[in-house]
């Protein structure tokens, strides 16, 4: 019986320690790709900037505004969501994060008697707004912990189509923005159309402007047409970026603290299984002086205060 | 050293190309080839798939398989930045791997009937055709 409630708490504690080795082992592998995932944030740093500086140049340097994808409309109906999550779990409240920030815009939009769809990226994203019943478009899954540019490209490229066809009448990007380990914060960012801060700002010289404006081939407004699809990918791609680190972040927190609360749970129930084998051995004790004294009790000639003296002084015997 | 270009060549993803050329020959849509060597005009301009040759400080020439992009040329002493998508240093191209795909997309040239599919086949050749240029290697199928 009490024998029993041991092995249960023995059994419990072995459990634990093997989640807690999986825990731990989960936490250092998050930990090693965060170094990464930062790496890839930044190795996208030089590509983002240029193309910038080149969509600024370009729109100062006599490309009008005429593509479709610089052109707000008047009146927004329909609003697209880019909602960036992890494929898998155990990532504590990152998916959540994100995907409540989605809700919230989401629930606003309905309130105000416009449409939306919601685009998820990641498979979680998907799960839970498929299982609440909200309108989903393509769904992108399989990637969020390593992103490449050619998932950014498809999405992009998706989201493009869906703009220029006038399915939608902007898009909207939502994601965790990764600012360091310790620190992250999940963003909403206008993406399509693009504003007008994007290309405005640019003086459409070169930063030394001695040698002159700029020569175009083929026209500006050529190059922009090509050029403005590219650089909505670099900015879905560095959402992508973005999110994977802040994923692996957040998994190497959560796992941190999963394993810090077995440690815990080791202790109290090594703590509560030492008496419990306590307890059994006292209760043992009790049972054997019990019965000792019962079989005694049947013949006792000789006192037991005498035997135990005797006991205690084998010397002079 | 004012007869140098400073040369990036930059993808999503990485950094490809970084260093000093005293030539930049890239090929750019519409316009064919072009040229660029320290001094030149600031010039912008999207490119077609190419290859793109660095001629180095040193004599030796670079080889680039640049499948679509964009090149900017400003400043003094004269950057040449190329954005692509995708390009790969004649170097890092596997000619076997670029072989079996140039077959293949030839075999769905012949045989194929749908439209989709046969763009994607000619886009697939070309970029084949590039890289095996880029790594001066000749093939017929």
């Amino acid at each position: 019986m009490a024998g029993g409630q041991e092995r249960i708490l023995r059994e419990r504690i072995r459990s634990v320690q093997a989640t807690k080795k999986i825990t731990r082992a989960m936490e250092l592998i998050a930990a090693s790709r965060i170094v990464k995932a930062q790496a890839a944030v930044t190795a996208a740093v030089p590509y983002s900037e240029l193309i910038t500086n080149v969509v600024k140049d370009l729109a100062a340097g006599g490309a009008s505004g005429e593509s479709p994808l610089l052109m707000g409309r008047d009146e927004v109906h329909h609003t697209c969501y880019v909602v960036i999550a992890a494929d898998r779990g155990l990532c504590g409240g990152y998916n959540t994060g994100v995907e409540r920030a989605a809700e919230g815009e989401v629930k606003a939009d309905v309130l105000r008697g416009d449409s939306y769809t919601i685009i998820p990226v990641g498979k979680k994203a998907e799960g839970y707004f498929r299982f609440r019943g909200y309108d989903l478009g393509q769904a992108f899954n399989g990637f969020s912990d390593r992103p490449s540019y050619d998932d950014a490209k498809a999405i992009g490229q998706h989201v493009i189509d869906l703009f220029v066809s006038g399915a939608v009448d902007r898009v909207e990007l939502v994601y965790t923005r990764f600012i360091s380990p310790g620190s992250q914060e999940v963003v909403l960012r206008p993406l399509v159309p693009l504003t007008a801060e994007t290309v405005a700002g640019g003086d459409g010289k070169p930063e030394d402007a001695s040698s002159g404006d700029y020569e175009f081939e083929p026209a500006p407004e050529t190059i922009l047409e090509t050029l403005l699809p590219r650089y909505v990918e670099a900015r879905v791609y560095a959402a992508l970026l973005n999110a994977a680190a802040s994923e692996h972040a957040f998994r190497q927190r959560a796992m941190k603290s999963a394993t810090d609360n077995a440690e815990e749970l080791i202790k109290s129930l090594s703590r509560v299984m030492n008496r419990a084998r306590q307890d059994a051995i006292t209760t043992e004790i009790m049972e054997i002086v019990g019965g000792a004294e019962a079989l005694d009790s049947g013949d006792d000639l000789v006192p037991v205060e005498l035997d135990s003296t005797a006991f205690e002084d084998p010397v002079f015997h | 050293m004012s007869d140098v270009v400073r040369v990036e060549v930059v993808s999503p993803e990485e950094m490809l190309y970084s260093g000093e050329a005293t030539m930049v020959i890239t090929r750019t849509l519409e316009g064919g080839e072009v040229a660029f060597q320290a001094g030149h005009a600031s010039f912008l301009g999207a490119l077609v798939e190419n290859r793109t040759r660095l001629f180095l400080t040193d004599g030796t020439v670079q080889d680039i398989a640049v499948h679509g992009g964009f090149v900017e040329v400003s400043g003094t002493p004269t950057t040449v930045s190329i954005l692509s998508d995708a390009a790969e240093l004649a170097q890092d191209i596997d000619v076997e791997k670029v072989k079996a795909d140039l077959e293949r997309h030839e075999l769905v040239l012949r045989m194929e009937h749908d439209e989709a599919k046969l763009t994607e086949a000619i886009a697939g050749k070309k970029v084949a055709e590039i890289q095996l240029e880029t790594a001066g290697v000749t093939f017929t199928a």
